[in-house]
């Protein structure tokens, strides 16, 4: 067991504990934008649950009625964005970045006028947190050669919304292929003529699919600041809602992709802490702000290269007007 | 007259009145959940907007600003695109503002200015260009791209005022501060000048570059043949093309005019009033152009209009933060993004009662006149 194999488990820990946010908010988007919606405010929704996750564990001490909160929370900014954008025909960009902008000033205000404190609510500790777990069995497998250490740090330790997303993921992927809803969500993304003249509500779809989207950002929220971190910190989510909307477009709108770029992100910025001071044989020491910089030109790249001109769902982004 | 038959007036003032006064409402909401009375809030942040000559010079210099960045978006939106990117396009502009100034700033300021507007134009202008390339080319598109940009470029400035562009033997990451011949004159001092004594305020001449740049911005969009190429490939890009308009073309044109427009900010912030150049001076003035953009109708003039609105929220803000210690300059971003929500993305909430309304009235006018 070499030092390096250790140094490669404790990466891929680093990968599955930045992806997991990122997963929620670009299945998010996905649910969103395969019924017609562009949801350009999942990170608004993620900093809104964020907020009221940590803002509700610090009172209430527990750590889920926090999550609790935020998706009552990220769910109501999602149904205000489908009722601007299905419901009154508004301009989806737009209004996914007035949430932004919106959840932006309200967390650190509120956060002063609750609790006194500059952008940021109370340090959670003990039940106001989740906390890594250790999966039985740990210690039993510890001594078997490559498996031990691989389930212990990769497999083992992390909190419990970490194993939720991993179940849920699936489920959100066969809702979509497997369902009738799902189908009928695929349809109105594509022609929601069609559908509607098949007598099904195109707005009443939309709807529902907007709740399932403000669902998992809430659940991607409430891991930011409660599992993740310690407490609601001013834009703690920085840049994450964009970077999954990004790994959903390089994923061409479709479950299995969608993860292999949301992982490759996550594996960007895990290097990218990793990296920090190293010296690299014939290089030298990489300035901090080149590694920096990865996930965000890995994105541009990508959609530049790889994707081209990606097609999205048809009707994406368009508001449906009954018989013109 | 619109579509729906709505009186000019109507289409161009009342809605967006309304639409503004709902968000305006919903903000005293939010401070009366913060435990504060709207009422003084109000009145506070008038009286720090427009209480005295100094406190006025602010709210123009935050004006000033504001035209740049709400220019920056409204031109981007004509030909149908989405520029969130003016926070960074306005940090290369610094860039290119500072790049000039500490070469040549023993220069005089009127020779100085033109060849710094010109490095500001030029620096975000391209980091503009890169997107709207990459939009026309690759099919990448810009409301990703630029905010992607916005990240790489507080990076980007961040290595080069930390490795290359400090002020030697400091430790703070900003560059040595510019000659003094190069500084732009305050408003104050050229008052001063005249006879008429008034406070300090960081207002200076950058605020006529911004009327000129709203000017030419309206000669471009509506009265040069490029103007009418970049409205027309917004308007609908298929006739664009069939008419012999190059949608590509008019794409990143629009794209790199909207990151000029955005770098100009640089001329009001770096070399009109810090004189150096610092991280992160944009300060979101590039997010709240979108805000601007909305409120003006993307109308040179309402971008004015609005910007003012928006420069004495700024600075009605600040001094509110200093009278109430439960405010904090985060109350002004709410504000922002309910305008954007309410003039932007809920416009038509109030359209359809009010065309209701004005429909119902013209039906009357011609009974009454016949009784």
């Amino acid at each position: 067991m070499g030092e390096t194999f250790l140094l490669i488990l404790l990466l891929i820990d680093a990968t599955v504990r930045v992806a997991t946010p990122l997963l929620l908010a670009a299945f998010a988007g996905m649910v969103a934008e395969r019924s017609g919606v562009v949801d350009i405010g999942l990170e608004g929704k993620m900093l809104a649950g964020a907020f009221a996750a940590a803002a509700v564990a610090a009172v209430a001490n527990s750590a889920w009625l926090g999550l609790g909160a935020a998706i009552v929370v990220s769910m109501s900014f999602a149904l205000l964005h489908a009722y601007a954008c299905v419901t009154h025909n508004g301009n989806q960009v737009v209004s996914g970045m007035a949430i932004n902008i919106l959840v932006a000033g309200l967390g650190p205000t509120l956060a002063v006028a609750w609790f006194g404190l500059n952008g940021i609510t109370p340090a959670l500790e003990g039940a106001g947190r989740f906390i890594g777990l250790n999966l039985p069995m740990s210690e039993w497998l510890a001594p078997i050669p490559l498996i031990g250490p691989v389930y212990a740090e990769v497999v083992s330790g992390h909190n419990i919304l970490v194993y939720l997303t991993i179940a849920i993921l699936p489920l959100v992927a066969l809702l979509i292929y497997r369902t009738r809803f799902g189908l009928r969500l695929r349809a109105v993304g594509e022609n929601p003529h069609a559908v509607d003249t098949a007598g099904i509500s195109v707005a009443a779809l939309r709807y529902r699919a907007m709740l399932l989207c403000g669902f998992l950002c809430g659940i991607a929220g409430a891991y930011l600041s409660t599992a993740h971190a310690a407490g609601f910190v001013r834009d703690m989510t920085a840049g994450k809602g964009y970077l999954a909307l990004a790994a959903m477009i390089f994923g061409k709108w479709k479950p299995v992709p969608t993860v292999a770029a949301c992982l490759l992100f996550a594996f960007a910025d895990a290097l990218q802490i990793r990296l920090q001071g190293v010296v690299l044989p014939g290089i030298g020491e990489i300035p901090v702000q080149v590694i920096q910089a990865l996930p965000y030109a890995l994105t541009v790249i990508l959609l530049a290269g790889f994707v081209g001109r990606a097609v999205a769902p048809k009707a994406s982004g368009i508001p449906y007007v009954k018989d013109k | 007259m619109t579509g729906d038959g709505l009186p000019r007036w109507v289409d161009l003032a009342l809605i967006p009145l309304v639409n503004l006064l709902v968000a305006l409402l919903l903000a005293g909401v939010v401070v009366l959940l913060v435990g504060e009375n709207p009422w003084e809030a109000l009145k506070a942040l008038v009286w720090g907007a427009f209480g005295s000559w100094d406190q006025i010079g602010y709210t123009l210099f935050y004006t000033t600003s504001l035209v740049f960045t709400g220019l920056a978006v409204a031109v981007a939106f004509h030909c149908g695109l989405f520029n969130i990117g003016g926070e960074g396009q306005a940090l290369i502009g610094g860039l290119g503002v500072a790049l000039v100034c500490l070469t040549l700033g023993d220069l005089p300021w009127p020779l100085l200015l033109p060849l710094a507007i010109l490095g500001a134009m030029l620096f975000g202008g391209f980091w503009a260009f890169v997107p709207g390339y990459l939009q026309a080319e690759r099919g990448s598109h810009t409301v990703i791209t630029t905010i992607m940009f916005n990240f790489l470029a507080a990076i980007l400035l961040n290595y080069l005022l930390v490795e290359v562009l400090i002020e030697p033997g400091q430790q703070v990451p900003q560059t040595a501060r510019f000659p003094d011949a190069g500084h732009l004159p305050y408003a104050h001092e050229v008052l001063r000048a005249l006879g008429v004594r008034t406070g300090p305020s960081p207002l200076n001449v950058t605020f006529l570059v911004a009327l000129l740049a709203a000017g030419l911005v309206w000669l471009f969009l509506w009265r040069s043949r490029w103007g009418y190429e970049l409205r027309s490939t917004g308007a609908n890009e298929q006739a664009a093309r069939y008419g012999g308009i190059s949608p590509g073309r008019s794409i990143m044109l629009a794209m790199a005019l909207s990151g000029a427009l955005a770098g100009l900010l640089a001329i009001n912030e770096v070399m009109g009033s810090q004189h150096r150049l610092m991280l992160g001076f944009s300060a979101g003035f590039g997010f709240t152009g979108i805000a601007v953009a909305l409120m003006g109708r993307n109308h040179p003039v309402g971008v004015i209009l609005a910007a003012l609105l928006f420069g004495a929220l700024y600075q009605g803000g600040s001094e509110l933060a200093f009278e109430i210690p439960t405010f904090t300059s985060d109350m002004v971003v709410v504000i922002q993004g309910l305008v954007i929500l309410f003039c932007g993305a809920l416009e038509n909430i109030f359209r359809r009662p009010i065309v209701a309304f004005f429909r119902q009235r013209t039906r009357e006018t011609p009974q009454e006149a016949a009784a």
